[in-house]
């Protein structure tokens, strides 16, 4: 049986070429990459640093690395994976920036996830004198690992900062497609990004 | 485990070593727990680190108070849980506790071979080995594993008999041994070899053995196999007495702690095993020996899946060096998990209990066992 996956995994999920490698970042209990070892044939390997993700992922199979994220991909050779994913973890890295870069040098592309601080009902409760809690963003202010939260045009114009370029976008509104407004209208946010040339 | 019996294997067939010379026949002392499956696929061989040997879980009958190195990882339920398991343990050859070794008798004189033993390598050990997985009938291992030198012979495993194993597991680890390594390594030698009693190695025929260099070699051992945080914890700067003496009888409990694992090894260690053994380590270095340097052209033999773990406060053996192996088996598309298990104890972690430890090696080896149910 396939291992269930969220909304934004599940569109990641479409993007990934068959038989393609894989490094996944933050990839907490590897239900994403064993979902492709199942359905894409990809050869994948994790990246987390929770103990009991780790064990997690080597509990159903899943070839996990813990290294702290925030020390960068220095494990890791130049070009060595088709494909690297950053799903719902970059709003809580310290250096996102210097990620994105590490993720477009160690990947052919990167794909990333993230909750969309724009999405209406976050500014809403901003509006209402409150930063926002949901099922994106449970946390309370004071006790979040979210760190650097951002909406869609703040994603975009770190992507040109850095010299990455998003190859497509895809926003989600409770797993269903946003094209209008997306900004406004999208709680979930995935883009393929690549080494501008 | 329960009582467990040793037993010893004969082998007739001279065995090349790495330095040139070559055993014209010897034995190796081993013990088995488990049951071997009738597909012969549910072997796990282990290999044990500088002062170990075959005696890895359960007790014996007349000394039930003699319990194997690894029997917290090692019995039914364990994490090598050998209700699942057919498992292998084995006393290196150059060792001290059954196998041919310095103070066996050296067929061609009748006295112990003493200094004259050969040096082996970790490759010669997994030749052994291999030689001892034959006899046992058995074609592939479901997998290797060891700690510190142990890991060092999992890896030699993956690279000399690609074929033979399906996984290594590689804890507390390094690719070869960093400058202070072998530095410490010479200094437990000299306190052997500068010994009095030592007679150039030849101390069986004067019925004394080098006590007092065995002991520093393994008080210097001891404490690079903790951490200073564990050290601190466990004895701080304690005096026996509670007062300073001005005398340098044992006044910190440290140096009580010391001394008797000093006295203990003493009692039970062969000290030219000990300085073949630390030799070995020093030697090994398979990117040397077939990557022309490179440790990622040399994992380019290998063919396991790999488990490699590391402990954070292990400074003698620390993650970083893990993390090279990480990273070759990475350049070379090899499956791996790594995990660094954050434990205070340093090296000595790799022997302790650690819940993330044993859980980690418990869910590897259950696919493991269900890939060779």
């Amino acid at each position: 049986m396939s291992p269930s996956i969220r909304a934004d995994q599940a569109a990641i999920a479409e993007w990934i070429r068959p038989g393609s490698s894989v490094l996944d970042l933050g990839c907490g209990d590897g239900a994403l990459l064993d979902y492709l070892k199942d359905n894409r044939d990809i050869r994948g390997y994790g990246v987390e640093n929770q103990p009991a993700n780790v064990i997690a992922c080597v509990a159903r199979g899943v070839n996990v690395i813990q290294i702290d994220l925030e020390a960068g991909l220095s494990g890791f050779d130049n070009g060595s994976f088709d494909h690297v994913i950053l799903s719902q973890t970059l709003q809580a890295m310290h250096n996102s920036a210097s990620l994105l870069r590490e993720m477009l040098r160690v990947g052919r592309e990167g794909i990333v996830s993230f909750p969309n601080f724009g999405f209406w009902k976050n500014r809403l409760q901003v509006l209402g004198g409150h930063m926002p809690v949901s099922d994106d963003l449970p946390f309370s202010w004071h006790d979040t690992p979210n760190i650097h939260l951002c909406t869609l045009t703040d994603f975009e114009d770190l992507c040109s900062e850095i010299g990455a370029s998003v190859k497509k976008r895809l926003v989600l509104n409770e797993g269903k497609t946003v094209d209008f407004m997306p900004n406004l209208r999208g709680n979930v946010a995935i883009y393929r990004i690549g080494a501008q040339t | 485990m329960g009582v467990v019996t040793p037993q010893i294997a004969h082998f007739e067939a001279p065995l090349s070593l790495s330095c040139g010379q070559s055993l014209a026949n010897y034995c190796l002392a081993y013990e088995t727990y488990g049951t071997l499956n009738t597909e012969r696929s549910n072997a796990i061989l282990i290999c044990h680190a500088l002062s170990g040997n075959h005696h890895i879980a359960g007790t014996y009958a007349d000394d039930p108070r003699q319990i194997g190195w690894w029997d917290n990882m090692v019995g039914p339920g364990k994490p090598v849980d050998t209700n699942r398991f057919y498992v292998i343990g084995v006393n290196n050859l150059g060792g001290c506790h059954g196998s041919t070794g310095p103070s066996s008798i050296n067929p061609s004189t009748d006295r112990p071979w003493g200094a004259a033993f050969p040096f082996v390598t970790v490759q010669d050990w997994v030749h052994a080995q291999a030689g001892l997985a034959d006899h046992l009938g058995i074609e592939r291992f479901a997998a290797v594993m060891g700690g510190s030198l142990g890991a060092m012979q999992a890896m030699q495993w993956s690279l000399s008999y690609p074929d033979r194993l399906a996984h290594a597991l590689v804890i507390a680890a390094a690719p070869k041994l960093s400058t202070q390594n072998i530095g410490f390594n010479e200094v437990a030698r000299q306190a052997i070899v500068t010994d009095p009693d030592f007679y150039g190695g030849d101390f069986y025929a004067h019925s004394v053995i080098p006590r007092r260099g065995l002991r520093l070699a393994r008080m210097l051992g001891h404490i690079t196999y903790l951490s200073d945080d564990a050290m601190r914890e466990k004895f701080g700067r304690e005096l026996l007495s509670g007062q300073h003496r001005f005398s340098l009888e044992v006044e910190f409990e440290i140096e009580s702690y010391l001394r008797y694992q000093g006295d203990k090894f003493s009692e039970r260690f062969d000290a030219n095993t000990y300085l073949i053994m630390t030799k070995a380590l020093d030697y090994f270095d398979p990117a040397a020996e077939i990557g022309g340097g490179d440790l990622s052209r040399a994992l380019s033999h290998a063919k396991a899946s790999f488990l490699v773990a590391s402990f954070t406060s292990d400074w003698r053996f620390s993650p970083a060096r893990s993390r090279e192996i990480v990273k070759a088996l990475l350049d070379n598309r090899l499956p791996v998990s790594y995990a660094e298990i954050d434990a205070p104890q340093g090296h000595d972690a790799f022997l302790m209990d650690h819940p993330d430890y044993q859980q980690l090696v418990a869910a590897y080896l259950n696919r493991v066992a269900e890939e060779c149910a």
